[in-house]
Formats: structure tokens, C-alpha cells, sequence
């Protein structure tokens, strides 16, 4: 049968689908990504700064991890990454793209601020509380439900839409700021009751993060079992593979959507309340710091599995943590974390397809004469 | 009289940036790809064309500005390429997903661009900000006689020559995408992939180049924020949001670089009208500085309303094409 390709040429490699990857090999696939892509930022790291690479690596994990203080504030961070990512699960396993989480963590953010600052002093504690918890879900589930209604119901691109509503809440954010800042034309907020700590998550079991712990853990869990468990999980899931097979099927795919993004609106919503009210205690516009987008990320890599997503929002926040230190202690400039996760991003985001696929290369010629 | 005269010439100012964003960004769409990577390629092109000419006035005496402008001009369009060239590979060739790669392009593209921004002139041994008045000299050169004519000579003559070849691009970029075969080739590859495959296209040779290509061009847009705007300097973070507005424009064009021109002046004008309204508090300024977005949104959902064929983002965008997946 080869014969008739005689004279033929077999491409240099072809590609085929792999029937199933093993587990162990997946991982030795993201592994060797991985490595390979810490090589090429040291080769760049050596190059740009003729430091010793192994010396940066070492200050990265002492940047992330090395004292107590500085391992509870990589959790922390990781923690309201990881928030963002398991909140926009829902919309992405609907396969629709919210690119918005850091506007409606922003929206989240600012309600939380909003009522800290006017309800402060005037209410109970756990009504204050339960004041501002109530604020930041329907704030990021506004925001999260507008481009959703013109998308159920027009068909409104929602990538571009819900882009644009990021800024639309940054400048909402700048405009706040100036009737609320504190000192006087210092275009700050500042720090919110600092004296009274009125609307601050408290410790708990002793530890200053404990809340933020428990909240995101639990939403964490209650996504994971929502999308796999539940009716409406399913529901989206159908959406997700097949628009019409799901209409067909006799789903409102219109409910679906309006309800699965004002469910990931509202819980970006709820990470805005655990950065303003657990973390900075204040509002500026870059509080979400384009968490938002990272989550994305976060997400995707994980392959929409919330628990994995832990992992990875760790090891990201722990490389930016990282990388902070690298530029105080050589005295580089610090936006060499973001290249540094940039170049990591590219080779996961690579590897995913040697997972998929299997590349084989052309056999010697013989093969081909046979 | 005057404060009008200077507010068009800002206006095309901030709009030029946007517009060699919103060119590359059409055509990289036009081929399917939604690259998200738009304010990272800027970035790259940015502070590529401003190493390499700061590089060449360094290591010179005398710099000749001519030179610098074309080592600045080689280094942004290689860096704007090279941002599009890790996009295509990574969705087209390794089949990840448009909008992830897109936003880890920019972040990478972003912090590279601040990175050696902030420490370009220590790395080489120099004190201070980096400057290259020479080059940027030669970028913001206006036309010679043209620019001396009152009022109509400073409102159309007083750019530098990136202002009219983004203006040229766009006309070229219309006409090309309209009215050549290999347009209708790319165009056809953005609406429906499968289509163009069966009738013969090589779909990832189009889908790559068209968006290095854009790639290319968006950092051009970069190089022009850095040379003309900022006059050869660099303040990290500088571009701002205006990578973004670029996508915005693409949207509010409908995917016409003719529209594009006068959507840039637009944007450009809608970005810092604030500074223009007299009586406006602070915080008005900042509603004011919503108003790109805004317009933006309005048009992105009239033109899913109105749904007029010629209006709609390219069929197949965002979508990943892979011929064995159907």
C-alpha cells in the first residue's frame, strides 16, 4: 500500500489525537513545561542581569514563603485570585467569556466600601456586616448581568462587552474616590475606620486571614459541587457544549444565561467584599490589580476544575510574590514578575496540547520506500 | 479659536496610538483570532523601538536622528511581530484558547514593556530616564513649508509622518481587505474557516499571518505613543488603558479601518475632553473619562441589534478551527 507513495514525500511530523492521557502523564507533560519554562527565565534573567539564576530562585521562594508574615499575605493573595477564578467557572463552563471579573470585583469592592463608609458608625456590627456582604453580591451581579441580558437576548458580544465594563467601573471607582478621600485631595481613600475597624473581617481561630479562609473555601466547594451536582450545573454544562441541543432539549437557554452570570457576577462581587473588607481595608481602583484577568487564566489552565484552581492561583501568586522580592533585592524593577509569569503562562498554555495530541515525526526514508 | 486648534491637535494626538492598534487588531480579527494581547504588543513595540534607539544614541557620538528612527521603526515592527508570532503558535499551531493566550500576552508584554522601561538606561550603565530626543526628533518632524501655513497648516501639517501613514495604513488595510482576492481569502477564513478550507485556502498560513502582521502594526502603535507623544521617553505604565481602547475602536468601527480614522479622532477627542469642559469638578472629569467606554458599549449593542451583515464581527472569532474537530 505504501508503494502508491512512492515519490511522495511524509511530512516532517503529523499530529493525532491521544485516546486517553494517563494522569501521571499529564502531569509529567505540565511538569516538564514547567521546568522548561523557570530554564528560559533564568537563560533571560542571566542575560539581562548577569545575576545567578539559582541566587534569584532562591530569593523568589524566600520572597514567597520566607517568613510568616510574608507566606499569610501570598495565601491571602492566592486566596482572592482563587476567589475570582472559581466565580467566573460558571460562565466559562457555559462557555461564555466573561472577561469582566475585575469590573464586577470592582463594582463588588466599591458597594462594600460604600456602605463601610456611610453605615460605619451608625449600625451594628453584624448588620453592618450583613449590609455590606448583601451590597458587593448584587453590585457584581449588576455588573455581571447587564452584558448577560444583551447577550441572551440580542446576542451582544460578550467578551467585548463585558471588557468595556471593566472601565466603566474603574472610572465609577475614580469618581467615588474624590467625594469620599481622606486626607483632603490626597485622591486616596485611605485607610476605611481605621480607629473604630467597623466593617473589618475579624480573626478567626486566631488567624487574620481565618475569614477569608473559610469564605473562599466554602464558595470553593459549593462551585465545585453546583456545576457538578445540581440540575442547573447540568444545565450549563449543555449550554455550554451546544447551544441548540440544549434549546432543543427544552432548556430556557436565555434563564440560563441571565442566572449563571448573575451567579458569577455576584460571587466576583463577594471577592471584591473580602479584598476591601478582609485585606485593604480601602478602595482604589486598583484593588482587583487585574486579578480579574489572571483569573481567567487561573481558570482555564485548571480545566474549569475548581480545585485545582487552588494550586494554581498558589503557584502564580506565589511566583509574583517572588519575583517582588527579586526586584528589591537586586534592585531591579519590579514588573519583572509579570514577565516572569507571562513566559510561564505561554509554556502551560503550550504543553496543554501535548496532553491533547501525540507528534510524530517522519521515519527515516526506508520506512517511506517500503 | 486657538484652544479648539489645540484641542484637535491633541485630539488626533491620543487617537493616532489607538488607531495603529485598532488597524492591527481589525486585521488579526478579520482572520478569526480575537487577540486580547493588543495592549501587550503595543507595549513590546513601544519600548523595543525606544531600547533600540536609545541603544544606537548611546554607543554613537554624533546620532544621525534617520538612523535612529529606522533602527527604532525595524525594532518595533520585529518585537510587534514577534508578540503575534507567540499568539499564532500558541492558538493556532498548539490550539490554546484565543482569549487566555491574548491576556497572558499582554501581561507579558506589559511587564516586559515596564520592565525595561524602568531599568533600560542602569542595565547599561547609564544614570536617569532614558531619552532619545535625536530620534524622537526625526518622528516628530512635521511637513516641511505645509506645517508654516496658519491655522489649516497647523490642524493638518504639524505631525509627525506616523500620523499620516497610519492614515495611509488605514486606507490601504480598507482597500485590501475589500477589494483583493487575498483579502476575500482572509475574510472568508474569519467567517467560516471550514468553508475556506474546502474551497482551497491554507487556513493557519492566513490565520498566521495576518495576525503577526497585526501583530506588527499594533506596535507601531506603541513605538508612535512613545516617540511623537511622548517625545522619547518612557513612564511605566503610560499607555494606560489605551491598548484596550484600541479593541474598543475595532468594535466601534464594525471592523472598517476607514471608520477607524475618524474613530480615532473620536476616541482621541472623547479622551480628554474633560480637560476642555470649563466648571467641570473632579469628578466629573472622571464620568467624562467613561465616555470611550461607553460609546463603545452603545455601539457594540446597536450593531447586534440593528444586525446589518456588514456590521458584524467576523463569523468565526474567537472560534478555534481545527480541521479534524468539527
Amino acid at each position: 500500500m505504501m508503494s502508491k507513495l512512492h515519490g511522495l514525500r511524509e511530512p516532517l511530523f503529523h499530529v493525532s489525537k491521544r485516546d486517553e492521557c494517563g494522569f501521571v502523564k499529564a502531569c509529567l507533560i505540565r511538569l516538564a513545561a514547567i521546568a522548561l519554562a523557570l530554564c528560559v527565565c533564568a537563560v533571560v534573567i542571566f542575560f539581562l542581569t548577569g545575576l545567578n539564576p539559582l541566587e534569584v530562585y532562591e530569593a523568589v521562594i524566600d520572597g514567597a514563603v520566607g517568613s510568616n508574615r510574608r507566606l499569610w499575605v501570598t495565601i491571602r493573595d492566592a486566596l482572592a485570585l482563587l476567589l475570582i477564578a472559581v466565580a467566573i467557572t460558571p460562565a466559562f463552563r457555559m462557555r461564555f467569556w466573561n472577561v469582566g471579573a475585575e469590573g464586577q470585583t470592582l463594582a463588588g469592592g466599591l458597594a462594600t466600601a460604600a456602605v463601610m463608609i456611610y453605615f460605619g458608625d451608625r449600625v451594628p456590627s453584624a448588620l453592618l456586616m450583613a449590609m455590606m456582604l448583601a451590597a458587593a453580591l448584587l453590585a457584581g451581579m449588576l455588573w455581571g448581568v447587564i452584558p448577560a441580558i444583551f447577550k441572551a437576548q440580542w446576542n451582544t458580544n460578550e467578551t467585548l462587552f463585558t471588557l468595556m465594563m471593566n472601565y466603566i467601573a474603574t472610572q465609577l471607582v475614580a469618581f467615588c474616590i474624590v467625594f469620599w478621600e481622606n486626607p483632603s485631595g490626597s485622591n486616596s481613600v485611605g485607610i476605611i475606620n481605621q480607629q473604630t475597624r467597623a466593617g473589618w473581617l475579624g480573626e478567626l481561630f486566631g488567624l487574620t486571614y481565618g475569614w477569608n479562609l473559610v469564605i473562599v473555601v466554602a464558595v470553593t466547594a459549593f462551585v465545585y459541587f453546583y456545576l457538578r451536582d445540581s440540575k442547573q450545573g447540568y444545565e450549563i454544562a449543555y449550554v455550554g457544549q451546544s447551544v441548540n441541543t440544549a434549546r432543543y432539549a427544552g432548556i430556557s437557554v436565555r434563564r440560563v444565561i441571565i442566572r449563571t452570570m448573575s451567579i458569577s457576577g455576584a460571587l466576583c462581587g463577594l471577592a471584591g467584599f473580602i479584598l476591601v473588607s478582609g485585606a485593604g481595608h480601602t478602595i482604589s481602583t486598583g484593588i482587583a490589580g487585574g486579578r480579574g484577568f489572571t483569573a481567567i487564566v487561573v481558570a482555564w489552565l485548571s480545566k474549569l476544575n475548581t480545585f485545582t484552581m487552588m494550586l494554581v492561583s498558589f503557584l502564580l501568586v506565589f511566583l509574583e510574590k517572588g519575583a517582588i522580592q527579586i526586584a528589591s533585592q537586586f534592585s531591579l524593577n519590579e514588573n519583572a514578575s509579570d514577565m516572569i509569569t507571562g513566559i510561564l503562562l505561554f509554556f502551560v498554555l503550550g504543553c496543554e496540547f501535548f496532553i491533547q495530541y501525540k507528534v510524530e515525526f517522519r521515519r527515516g526514508r526506508k520506512a517511506v520506500r517500503e | 479659536m486657538n484652544t479648539i486648534l489645540i484641542f484637535i491637535q491633541n485630539a488626533i494626538g491620543q487617537g493616532i496610538g489607538i488607531l495603529f492598534g485598532a488597524n492591527g487588531e481589525i486585521l488579526t480579527e478579520k482572520s478569526g483570532n480575537l487577540n486580547l494581547g493588543v495592549p501587550g504588543m503595543m507595549y513590546m513595540g513601544g519600548i523595543a523601538g525606544l531600547a533600540g534607539a536609545y541603544l544606537y544614541e548611546n554607543a554613537v557620538v554624533a546620532p544621525v536622528p534617520v538612523v535612529g528612527m529606522l533602527i527604532a521603526l525595524v525594532c518595533a515592527l520585529v518585537a510587534g511581530t514577534l508578540g503575534g508570532a507567540i499568539y499564532s503558535v500558541l492558538t493556532i499551531s498548539l490550539r490554546a484558547n484565543q482569549n487566555v493566550a491574548g491576556l497572558a500576552l499582554t501581561t507579558f508584554g506589559v511587564g516586559l514593556g515596564n520592565f525595561f522601561g524602568g531599568s533600560l538606561s542602569k542595565l547599561s550603565g547609564g544614570v536617569g530616564q532614558i531619552s532619545v530626543a535625536a530620534t524622537a526628533g526625526a518622528f516628530r518632524q512635521p511637513i516641511p513649508l505645509l506645517c508654516d501655513i496658519p491655522v489649516i497648516g497647523e490642524a493638518l501639517f504639524s505631525y509627525g509622518f506616523l500620523t499620516y501613514f497610519a492614515i495611509a495604513l488605514s486606507v490601504y488595510l480598507a482597500w485590501y481587505i475589500r477589494r483583493t482576492r487575498r483579502g476575500l481569502n482572509l475574510r472568508a477564513v474569519g467567517e467560516s474557516p471550514s468553508t475556506a478550507d474546502a474551497a482551497g485556502i491554507d487556513v493557519a498560513r492566513y490565520k498566521y499571518v495576518a495576525t503577526c502582521v497585526g501583530g506588527a502594526i499594533c506596535g507601531l502603535g506603541g513605538l508612535y505613543f512613545v516617540m511623537e507623544y511622548s517625545g522619547g521617553t518612557w513612564t511605566n505604565n503610560g499607555f494606560g488603558d489605551r491598548g484596550w481602547l484600541a479593541i474598543a475602536l475595532v468594535i466601534f468601527a464594525r471592523w472598517n479601518p476607514l471608520h477607524a480614522i475618524w474613530g480615532s479622532i473620536l476616541f482621541g477627542a472623547l479622551y480628554i475632553l474633560y480637560l476642555y469642559i470649563p466648571g467641570l469638578g473632579r469628578s466629573m472629569q472622571e464620568i467624562f473619562k467613561m465616555l470611550p467606554y461607553f460609546v463603545t458599549i452603545v455601539v457594540l449593542v446597536l450593531t447586534s441589534l440593528r444586525k446589518k451583515k456588514e456590521d458584524q464581527p467576523p463569523e468565526s472569532l474567537g472560534q478555534p478551527f481545527f480541521r479534524e474537530e468539527r
